[in-house]
């Protein structure tokens, strides 16, 4: 049996990877509603008239993008009560950071919604509420589907640096069997391969939903 | 504010209006009226200020200076106090209800059925119930010869399949002015005779009164009371069909339609 490799040990810890990855997931999963919903209300706010209200909301955005994540998380973490959870904190950092991203691609499909629609709502004499909801954002919404996929792929990646913060995600799960076997070699692998195994069929759906909105 | 008398009140009213884009005038105090019920055809060259005016109407475009009167109510500024202010949005919107446009683009909402696109606005605009406006889509549907394509995607219909559903979606609200700017222009020679069949059958059996711009002279022949020959943002001519497409009187409308009509 090989030194460096060894099956049993891989299969040893495969459970405690899986329970992670369910972690995992499921920070994605709340990261990717949080910052779909608040990127969405960004874009709005982002696009009122009133500059006392864009401007301010432009410096965070551009201040939430401009500093590392793995800062913010600890950031956040040591300021929060000790109550919280980690894990809700995570969530709720990631979903805060990437919805600066996704504002971004929220405002590029509402500007590629063509002005003959606008005008046609208008024609139609629909309120302005109306128009978003039924006309503007259905199709707005369509084409950041491709970018909300790449960037839910993006944050899946970016997870272990919930380990800072004390959430037992997959990368935590290896540590913490390293750190108890001596072996870093297989856990961590492994994490590796689980995260390929999600991220690379997730990406080639993405690729495909691009091509058929494009 | 108005001075015609009461009976007598233009559908649509243009007073001194000016409109500029920049520093580009492109109508430069422009006053004409259209009674209600007539059918008014705008020509002339492009460039001319025919879609601006169509735009204006429909609030796509502000203008710069002067009046639009719709039924003879204030539909861009109004006189208050001691000064013109703009026409609060709550009241325009009540005016603009008058009035539906058809666009050279068609602009269906591709998001949604063709039978969704017509009623979107009847129920949130008119807040008809969905029964009623279900109703009255599918006599429109009848009206524009496409009653079997209720539930089709827009995006599967051809050029002219759209703008019959474009037209019949303006008329679902039942709108006292329609305004139609070159609605044959994008579609192909064949199809172009089904779209004027169906104009020409709501020309004939409603009193809407319409403002139209067109290329095809014979249909604005057929359906227009009067042709308003437009340069340079100008009315430079103005006659009944008639006498505008076989005896125009200025230079500038024989040469138009010569090159028109070849
Ligand atoms: N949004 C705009 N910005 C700048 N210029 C415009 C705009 N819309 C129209 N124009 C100009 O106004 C003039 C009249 O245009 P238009 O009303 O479209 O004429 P027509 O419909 O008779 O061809 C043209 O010179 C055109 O370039
Ligand atoms: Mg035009």
């Amino acid at each position: 049996m090989s030194d460096i490799w060894n099956w049993e040990r891989a299969w040893e810890v495969l459970p405690d990877l899986l329970a992670g990855l369910r972690i995992t997931v499921l920070a994605t999963v709340v990261g990717m509603v949080i910052a779909s919903l608040l990127g969405l209300a960004l874009a709005l706010v982002g696009r009122a008239p009133n500059r006392w209200v864009t401007v301010p909301v432009k410096f965070v955005v551009d201040f939430v993008r401009s500093t590392p994540l793995l800062v913010q998380l600890v950031f956040v973490y040591l300021l929060s009560p000790p109550e919280i959870p980690g894990l809700a904190i995570g969530c709720v950092v990631l979903g805060v950071h990437y919805a600066t991203y996704m504002s971004e691609v929220y405002r590029a499909g509402i500007d590629a919604v063509p002005p003959g629609q606008w005008e046609a709502a208008t024609a139609l004499n629909l309120p302005r509420a109306r128009t978003w909801r039924a006309v503007i954002l259905p199709q707005a919404v369509r084409k950041t589907l491709p970018g909300l996929g790449n960037y839910a792929i993006s944050m899946f990646k970016e997870t272990p640096f919930l380990f800072a913060i004390q959430v037992v995600e997959m990368f935590a799960e290896a540590q913490s069997f390293g750190a108890n076997t001596f072996s870093y070699v297989e856990p961590l692998t492994m994490v590796g391969l689980l995260f390929l195994l999600v991220s690379y069929p997730t990406s080639l759906l993405v690729r495909r939903m691009e091509i058929r909105l494009a | 504010m108005t001075t015609t008398a009461p009976g007598t009140v233009p559908a649509i009213e243009f007073r001194d209006v000016v409109k500029r884009f920049g520093d580009h005038t492109v109508l430069d105090g422009l006053s004409f009226s259209v009674p209600r019920g007539q059918r008014v055809t705008l020509i002339g060259p492009s460039g001319s200020g025919k879609t601006t005016i169509l735009r204006l109407l429909m609030t796509l475009e502000e203008l710069s200076d002067g009046l639009i009167l719709i039924d003879g109510d204030p539909y861009t500024y109004e006189y208050l106090g001691q000064k013109w202010a703009p026409v609060p949005e709550k009241r325009r919107r009540e005016v603009r209800k008058r009035v539906g446009m058809v666009f050279q683009q068609f602009n269906l909402f591709p998001n949604m059925t063709v039978l969704e696109n017509i009623i979107e606005a009847p129920m949130h605009v008119l807040g008809l119930s969905k029964h009623e406006a279900v109703q009255r889509a599918e006599q429109l549907l009848e009206k524009v010869g496409m009653p079997e394509k209720r539930d089709a995607r827009c995006t599967d219909l051809s050029g002219g399949q759209q703008q019959r559903v474009a037209i019949a979606r303006a008329l679902a609200m039942d709108p006292e002015i329609l305004l139609l700017d070159e609605v044959t222009s994008a579609l192909d020679p064949e199809i172009v005779a089904d779209v004027l069949a169906v104009l020409r059958d709501v020309a004939q059996t409603t009193d809407i009164t319409m403002l139209l711009v067109t290329h095809e002279m014979q249909f604005a022949r057929e359906v227009s009371d009067r042709v308003l020959m437009f340069d340079h943002g100008r009315i430079i001519e103005e006659a009944d069909p008639e006498t505008m497409f076989t005896a125009p009187s200025h230079p500038r409308t024989q040469e138009f339609l010569k090159a028109v009509l070849g």
